[in-house]
């Protein structure tokens, strides 16, 4: 069993790799570069997928060790429970990108770019492998790297616009802001436990203690905070997700910030010891403020690619929900609770990544179609596209944590936990979880909003410009690529009950409980909030009461219906000759109400001027810019980047360009550096 | 026990006295303003001619369209079997509490504004923006409210929270009940789309809500929706009216406790019925923009609740 673990993982990583060398070299051939591409990325995928399925169950780690020849440095690769579930969720993800990139890349068989393409393509998937599994610090950091710069250079893909080009260069200096700190963190880990070896770390978490831990915490909250895109940190997320190439965006949104949550899983849970409270206090506020922040920023997009992205900050903000809680009841003493919150923001973990993937998927097929992501020029699309529609649906309704799908499963048991959190302790921290939860419920709400209008705008009613109206449905890769995603919200919904025993091994590690057993009840059929009494839930349920239900509407029409007609008629015009498209509502109309509500936050502008000729009444034309503050980038950022580029200014004045001075510099440095040494 | 016959009767007494609710609310606020008004059972006629009537699709619809009207009635038909009624045992109080609840007539909103934008006209959209705001933030209210509650009850399933209040009649003369009480019934007026939020009666496009998504629905599909509504207006009331205030409830399925029970709960429904035709009648329509306040007033009493729980 175990040898199969690994010939799975090392086959899946030969076939990463070999794809991204056959890509590269069989380039000058597009055609055959693509399908190279897509085929080994997919191998590779189902490769990978087997092995940590396997190995998220099997009895003990699995771990392979690779001396690299170089001190500190070993390629140890170790699929313990955490990172056999992260990897899951990447294979799984990279199954369905893989295939939808068959037809996705289709139109770039003429430009010979598709070699370099599927070269980054295939390395990431390698990289972001390796970072999910790597046990030793210094591997890990590598692997961190050239996950940071293959997201780089596939994200500037499409390089001929200047606004991609500024996105990547944004992406890369956060990314390393980022990484500055891990590195950092990494180090004073070391000190305390003399290796670089994830579990050396973890056997030393005890002896971290006050400043320290303060400090460790601080250095990896912020690191993988950045790649995570919590707000404040998240200023990069939704310039660089939308530039990408849509796959690319949802292999991005689903699972490249999601190294930032395995990151913080990774450190907080195992290697801070008992977290003091504060520690989850801190996350739970951040997961809240991301939450709401992130949901309100993207009712206010009309880019729909934007608009995902914007909902990435919201639902990484419910799964640090799901942690900040968890921290505290380990604190306080509940590891029942913890684990509780701990599966809900895994689990969360998991239906983002399908369900967002799936609407980069829906975003890219209406992208490809209609050449524009501008909501505001597509609508009708259900016509044209109906299965991109249908799917994209289901996306919208997961997403908006609507029953009885994957959403909602995991937005239930956040709001368990934080219910179960009032009686944990007798401080006025215990009002932090019901207030959460209220909060949580509004994020969710305005998620739902949002969702109406993206699904509502893009694909509903007429097609207000001729390139949403010559839409045509994508072909079938794209179309069986999100499909298999779809499917995987409903199964992940309907089947909650059945998926929970993979945390059992996650919880046990990190939190010394099984729970599988005690969120089930009624075989298999019920979700429990970990006792019967406290709550319960039916997903399958719900679903099946839908049909027995349906005789209801059926009942109805044969005893009334059968006699009337069902004519297709014009929608009520007001008496006007005829509805066109400028008659329907726009996405910028839709948020009005929320956009006044919220005026404190947003801080609208808007311009008016209108030309006439004879009276104002009478205007031949009319011009409208609204515009809101981005208070982050203009008050946080602005500053700091300001203050930077004084210091570089000023740094210049020690760069002369002179390579003696260099030369002295660097001697310099190393009489200080060996002082440091032979100093006892 | 049985679950069968408990969830039949359940739904057959919610399908039965929702319009009859709906009807009450009508006449009861026509002789509060001095008008005779339609007969009670007017919406029973309604849904009887609609049902009959052949209807009208717009050209510019699709399938969802015809989608919205199901899954708007199922969703409230649904709910209607998650809450105690005239029994403290809920027939599917297994399959979901207060959340699924809260969730499922969310999904049914949801579809609702979808089928309003489906039409491409505008008054489709206004209607579905506005619902979706109000509703977006008459959540925390409700979340909150919720939350004092189960709290109390150390539980989300409503059959419990019914137990558990059972023994503790007075119990609501708490202030932490009666704060929690105040805001679910602003969210109530909210989520029901009555006056001062929105106004069941006009069909004038600066104030309608929800009424401007449903323009556009006709015949049995517009009898669904209907019908969807008023068992969403009575479930939100029973779940009032069952969690505060939950004299005699039946603490089985059998036949003398069901006939007090149900006795108790039509005079309770009654009574909140009563109320909101206080409101209606005594408040004239707010501007759009006003809601947000009064729904703010919604959360700080539900805030307020939860704080007493803590204190006392």
């Amino acid at each position: 069993m175990s040898a199969l673990v690994g010939y799975a993982f090392f086959g899946g990583l030969l076939a990463y790799a070999t794809g991204a060398a056959a890509s590269l070299i069989t380039g000058r051939s597009a055609r055959l570069a693509r399908v190279l591409c897509c085929s080994f990325a997919l191998a590779g995928a189902l490769l990978e997928t087997l092995s940590s399925w396997l190995a998220l169950f099997a009895a003990s780690d699995a771990r392979w060790e690779i001396p690299a020849g170089v001190p500190f440095l070993v390629y140890s690769f170790r699929l313990d429970a955490l990172s056999a579930y992260f990897n899951l969720i990447l294979s799984l993800l990279a199954v369905a990108i893989s295939i939808y990139s068959f037809g996705y890349l289709r139109p770039m068989d003429e430009k010979r770019t598709v070699g370099v393409f599927g070269f980054f393509y295939n390395l990431s998937l390698l990289s972001l492998t390796a970072v999910f599994t790597a046990s030793n610090a210094f591997f890990f950091l590598i692997a961190w790297e050239l996950m940071a710069l293959t997201a780089y250079c596939l994200i500037t893909f499409e390089h001929q616009h200047e606004t991609t080009r500024q996105s990547g260069v944004l992406f890369f200096v956060m990314s390393h802001a980022g990484t500055g700190c891990l590195l950092i963190g990494f180090l004073l880990l070391n000190l305390f436990s003399g290796g670089l070896d994830f579990s050396s770390f973890s056997a030393a978490s005890g002896k971290l203690t006050g400043v320290s831990q303060l400090a460790v915490f601080l250095l990896f909250f912020v690191g993988f905070g950045v790649k995570a895109g919590v707000i404040p940190l998240h200023i990069w997320l939704p310039e660089a997700h939308p530039a990408a190439p849509s796959n690319i965006s949802a292999l991005m949104s689903g699972v490249v910030i999601k190294t930032g949550i395995y990151g913080m899983a990774r450190v907080l849970f195992e290697f801070l010891g008992v977290p003091p409270l504060w520690a989850g206090t801190v996350v739970l506020i951040v997961g809240v403020v991301s939450a709401l922040l992130g949901v309100l920023y993207a009712l206010m997009e009309h880019d729909l690619k934007r608009l995902l992205a914007y909902h990435s900050i919201e639902n990484i903000g419910i799964i640090l929900i799901g942690f900040g809680a968890s921290l505290m009841f380990i604190t306080l003493g509940y590891p029942r609770l913890a684990a509780i919150a701990l599966i809900a923001g895994l689990f969360h973990t998991l239906n983002h990544a399908i369900f967002k993937c799936l609407l980069f998927l829906g975003a890219g097929s209406v992208l490809h179609a209609t050449h524009t992501r501008n909501m505001e020029k597509l609508g009708g699309l259900i016509r044209r596209m109906p299965r991109t529609a249908f799917f994209f649906l289901i996306g919208a309704i997961a997403i908006s944590g609507l029953p009885p799908l994957n959403g909602f499963v995991s937005e239930w048991l956040t709001y368990q936990a934080l219910l179960a959190g009032f009686g944990t302790t007798e401080k006025l921290t215990r009002v932090l979880f019901p207030v959460a939860g209220s909060l949580l419920a509004l994020t969710a709400a305005l998620a739902a909003t949002c969702f109406v209008k993206a699904f509502g705008i893009t694909f509903l009613a007429l097609p207000r410009s001729k390139e949403a109206d010559d839409a045509h449905e994508s072909g079938f890769s794209m179309v069986a690529g999100m499909g298999v995603l779809a499917a995987a919200c409903v199964a992940l919904g309907l089947g909650a009950t059945w998926f929970l025993p993979v945390f059992d091994g996650i919880t046990e590690r990190l939190l010394g409980v099984r729970m599988s057993g005690e969120l089930v009840a009624v075989k298999g059929l019920v979700l429990t909030s970990g006792s019967a009494r406290g709550g319960t839930v039916s997903t399958a349920g719900i679903a099946a009461m839908f049909v027995i239900l349906s005789a209801l509407p059926a009942l109805l029409w044969l005893l009334w219906g059968r006699k009337g007609h069902r004519y297709i008629e014009p929608t009520w015009d007001c008496g006007l000759p005829g509805l066109t498209a400028e008659n329907e509502y726009t996405a910028f109309a839709f948020s009005k109400p929320l956009r006044m509500i919220f005026a404190a936050l947003y801080q609208p502008r808007r311009e008016i001027q209108a030309e006439y000729e004879v009276s104002p009444y009478y205007p031949t034309a009319i011009r409208f810019d609204s515009e809101i503050e981005s208070p982050f980038e203009e008050r946080l950022y602005a500053p700091l980047q300001k203050k930077i580029l004084s210091i570089a200014t000023w740094m210049r004045g020690i760069q002369a360009g002179s390579i003696h001075a260099y030369l002295a510099y660097i001697f310099i440095t190393l009489i200080v550096l060996l002082l440091f040494g032979v100093r006892p | 026990m049985n679950v069968i016959f408990p969830a039949l009767a359940q739904l057959l007494l919610f399908l039965i006295i929702s319009p009859l609710v709906t009807g009450v609310i009508r006449t009861m606020k026509a002789r509060f303003q001095t008008r005779r008004g339609p007969r009670v059972w007017q919406p029973y006629l309604d849904l009887h001619k609609l049902l009959r009537k052949g209807m009208i699709i717009p050209d510019t619809a699709s399938w969802l369209f015809s989608v919205t009207p199901y899954v708007v009635f199922l969703t409230a038909a649904m709910v209607s079997l998650m809450i105690p009624m005239v029994a403290t045992e809920a027939p599917l109080s297994l399959f979901g509490g207060v959340l699924a609840v809260v969730y499922l007539l969310a999904l049914g909103r949801f579809f609702l504004a979808l089928g309003g934008l489906d039409t491409g006209s505008s008054f489709g959209g206004l209607g579905s923006s506005r619902e979706m705001t109000i509703s977006a933030i008459a959540e925390p209210a409700m979340m909150v409210a919720i939350f004092t509650v189960a709290i109390a009850a150390n539980s989300t399933n409503l059959s419990e929270v019914a137990k558990s209040a059972v023994g503790q009649s007075w119990r609501f003369l708490a202030p932490s009940q009666m704060l929690a009480f105040g805001a679910l019934f602003i969210v109530l007026i909210a989520e029901t789309g009555r006056i001062p939020v929105d106004n069941p009666a006009t069909h004038l496009e600066l104030t309608m809500i929800h009424e401007a998504m449903i323009l556009e629905y006709s015949g049995p599909y517009l009898a669904l929706i209907e019908w969807g509504a008023s068992l969403k207006q009575l479930v939100l009331i029973t779940l009032l009216v069952n969690t505060f205030f939950p004299f005699g409830l039946s603490s089985d399925w059998h036949s003398p406790g069901i006939a007090i029970g149900l006795g108790f709960y039509l005079i309770k429904v009654l009574i909140i019925c009563c109320l909101i035709v206080l409101v209606e009648t005594t408040n004239a329509k707010m501007r759009l923009f006003r809601v947000p306040e009064l729904l703010a007033v919604a959360f700080i009493l539900g805030a307020l609740a939860l704080i007493s729980t803590f204190l006392f």
